[in-house]
């Protein structure tokens, strides 16, 4: 893990609306800190569009560009082009912040498009893994197990039946230079994270886990602990890929991912055997990842 | 200098003379070969310009709305299917205020698939708050283009503007174009200077959450600007011809009206073959006249309500239908004359749908419809011009 010095500049001030405890606004906070203020965001349809106030206010330090849910890649784009346009693409910062749906879904196509075109610009990914602006809807990125609004549990336990997509290992495949995952509980290894994006060149991609007391159902005050045991129980591995090498930011010893799930109100009904499966899963995937690295360190 | 170019070449050439800074477009037929001619230019350097590859033409209207926010002058075109996918971001387009012009080639919409000409797919976009110029020759389409971002960027304006040919009979076919001199161009056309744009020394939110406290007010700004976009374009075409002299007549040209006691409307390539048919009918000593719709929206209705109270029959020919009554272009004049005191008779054509032939036969049958609806009055309100198996 990283130790950094974390600035004190603001760019998120005060007067901002998100509920109480909300990771999202954590997330954007560091995001801001290490791009700075010389930056242009765009951001679509998400709890992030209504965050900044209500017009005429706006409790952000960087120009926003608010845009249409599924059109992030596409907006990114078209910014980059008018700053060349204008020679100023090496001096200015280009930054989308979206959601996990607004990304794993519905903007997947902009997304994968600007990642193909080489867009110069940091794709930031929200993740609160389901729809929350619209209250709480299932997700491609929303985990299995999980309660939802679309997903919701009666007699027929009709949790999420799917594991969650991983956007991450899509924008991998696009073979840009660098992707990466990072939570609201690390926040120097985040900063650090979207520093050396802001450093490179070309598309990056960020996935930044972000709990949402609101739609888990959990307490306010437990936003950083939920966040802190996704990745200490490996179900969501903290992980950065450079031109296709992987590298792991940290390999706690795994606390059970019972210990996770029993924070949070929408896991509530699992039983055992739910549990059990989510287990299997999360250290599969682990295996993976850490062949992952293995295999790509000699590129 | 005088080219011989197609509709399409003619609308990348006006492009190119308008100095735009940023186009992105994802090809259709017929548009693709405006995409396939501007790659060439930038790619060749002639025009100085980014060009963006999107993935769709949602991505392309979406693209070209960041880049003109982020303060310059960008330029998308499509067609049919391909300007339906936009539909959302043309709405966006519009509300933001931001003056993009972008090339729209009729095409009809599926099913069952026809590419060929038909008004449906822009007629559709009629509530998006774009301003739509319907032309007539490859010539006016260069000319419009200039025209338009003209018209679009004017600070009292401040919306986008679509220059809209038929489907072949022009972007596939190719005329004399008399190509204007580019420092003409520049001081008729300066750079875009938006009086706000993404900027971090000054950092604002465009396009953020409104209350219904005050969103009406942010529509009847677009109104106003409508309004102000129909004095803009009568200003702005007789600028033009003043200049690069050839003269458009603003939103509507009137042909031989003066004493006509029967006029027929229309709007694209259908106006150049109705002038003949004119001109024939006149020599017979009838009197009928030719209105073209040049500008649909915003929609003339003073135009249309002065010429109302001269006539006595309107015959409207829409190259489109809204389903369920008529055609648009009929409805609306229609309503522009209800409030006045002007009572002619009102019947509408549908014609050259999915790309029909508007063969000089068939508009000459049409007209002397018209004239006959003069003399025994109303039959029916809708007809559809060369039915097969039809009445
Ligand atoms: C084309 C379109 N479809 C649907 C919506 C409604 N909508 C707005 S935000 C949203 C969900 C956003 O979810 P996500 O991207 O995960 O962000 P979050 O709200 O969770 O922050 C939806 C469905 C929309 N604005 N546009």
């Amino acid at each position: 893990m990283v130790k950094t010095t974390v600035p004190r500049d603001e760019y998120m001030m005060q007067g901002h609306v998100a509920c109480q405890g909300c990771g999202a606004t954590i997330a954007m906070r560091y995001v801001l800190k290490a791009l700075g203020d010389n930056t242009i965001m765009t951001i679509p349809a998400c709890c992030w569009a209504v965050i900044p106030g209500v017009w005429p206010q706006h409790s952000l330090k960087v120009p926003l560009l608010y845009t249409a849910f599924e059109v992030t890649g596409a907006a990114l784009s078209g910014i980059e082009a008018a700053l060349k346009a204008k020679g100023q693409d090496d001096e200015i910062n280009v930054l989308g912040f979206a959601g996990d749906g607004g990304t794993a879904d519905i903007g997947l196509q902009a997304l994968s498009g600007m990642a193909e075109r080489g867009t110069n610009a940091l794709y930031v990914m929200y993740d609160n893994e389901a729809y929350m602006n619209t209250g709480i809807q299932r997700s491609g990125s929303t985990p299995f197990g999980a309660w939802t609004t679309t997903t919701p549990v009666g007699k027929k336990k009709e949790w999420k039946t799917e594991f969650k997509k991983s956007v991450a290992e899509i924008m991998v495949a696009h073979r840009i230079p660098y992707v990466a995952t990072a939570s609201i509980a690390f926040p120097e290894d985040l900063y650090a994270k979207v520093q050396k994006a802001k450093s490179i060149k070309g598309p990056k991609f960020i996935q930044i886990f972000s709990s949402c007391p609101t739609g888990w159902k959990h307490s306010p005050d437990i936003t950083v602990e939920v966040a802190r045991k996704a990745v200490l129980s490996h179900m969501f591995p903290l992980y950065e890929v450079e031109n296709g090498v992987y590298k792991i930011s940290q390999k706690p010893k795994p606390i059970p991912v019972k210990e996770y799930l029993k924070l949070q109100g929408r896991f509530r009904y699992l039983d055992e055997e739910a549990i059990e499966k989510i287990q299997e899963h999360v250290d599969r995937e682990w295996e993976l990842l850490l062949k992952k690295e293995e295999f790509t360190q000699s590129l | 200098m005088k080219l011989t170019l197609t509709g399409n070449q003619s609308n990348a050439w006006g492009v190119k003379l308008a100095r735009v800074q940023v186009v992105a477009a994802y090809p259709i037929t017929p548009q693709t070969t405006i995409v396939e001619e501007l790659a060439e230019f930038a790619a060749n350097g002639e025009l100085d310009t980014q060009y963006i590859k999107v993935e769709s033409e949602h991505s392309a209207m979406a693209a070209v709305i960041a880049a003109e926010n982020t303060g310059v002058r960008t330029y998308t075109a499509s067609s049919s299917h391909g300007l339906a996918l936009m539909h959302e971001m043309l709405h966006w387009a519009a509300g933001a205020r931001l003056p993009i012009v972008m090339g729209a080639v009729n095409r009809a919409m599926g099913p069952p698939w026809n590419i060929w000409a038909d008004h449906t797919d822009t007629i559709s976009q009629r509530d998006t708050g774009w301003m739509q110029f319907y032309v007539e020759s490859n010539q006016e389409v260069l000319d419009t283009i200039i025209q338009a971002y003209k018209v679009a960027e004017s600070k009292d304006v401040m919306l986008p503007a679509m220059a809209i040919e038929d489907a072949f009979i022009l972007s596939h076919t190719v005329e004399t174009v008399e190509i204007p001199d580019q420092e003409l161009v520049d001081e008729f056309l300066p750079p875009y200077d938006p009086p706000e744009y993404l900027n971090p020394k000054d950092p604002k939110g465009f396009g953020s959450l409104v209350m219904p406290d005050f969103y009406m007010e942010f529509r009847y700004l677009m109104y106003k600007a409508q309004e102000a976009a129909r004095k803009r374009i009568r200003e702005v075409t007789k600028e033009y011809a003043e200049i690069f002299g050839r003269d458009y007549h603003g939103l509507v040209e009137e042909y031989r009206t003066e004493d006509a006691d029967v006029v027929m409307v229309g709007a694209g390539t259908m106006i150049s073959t109705a002038r003949d048919v004119v001109d024939k009918l006149r020599s017979e000593g009838h009197k009928i006249g030719l209105v073209k719709l040049r500008v649909f929206r915003p929609f003339p209705y003073e135009e249309i309500q002065e010429i109302a109270k001269r006539v006595e029959v309107m015959g409207v020919m829409d190259r489109s239908f809204t389903h369920g009554y008529g055609g648009a272009m009929f409805n609306e004049v229609k309503a522009a004359v209800y409030n006045t005191d002007a009572r002619p008779k009102m019947k509408n054509y549908l014609i050259g749908i999915g790309g029909r032939d508007v063969t000089a036969k068939m508009l000459e049958d049409t007209f002397r419809n018209a004239l006959k609806v003069r003399e025994h009055g109303l039959d029916e309100e809708i007809m559809w011009v060369d039915l097969k198996g039809g009445e």
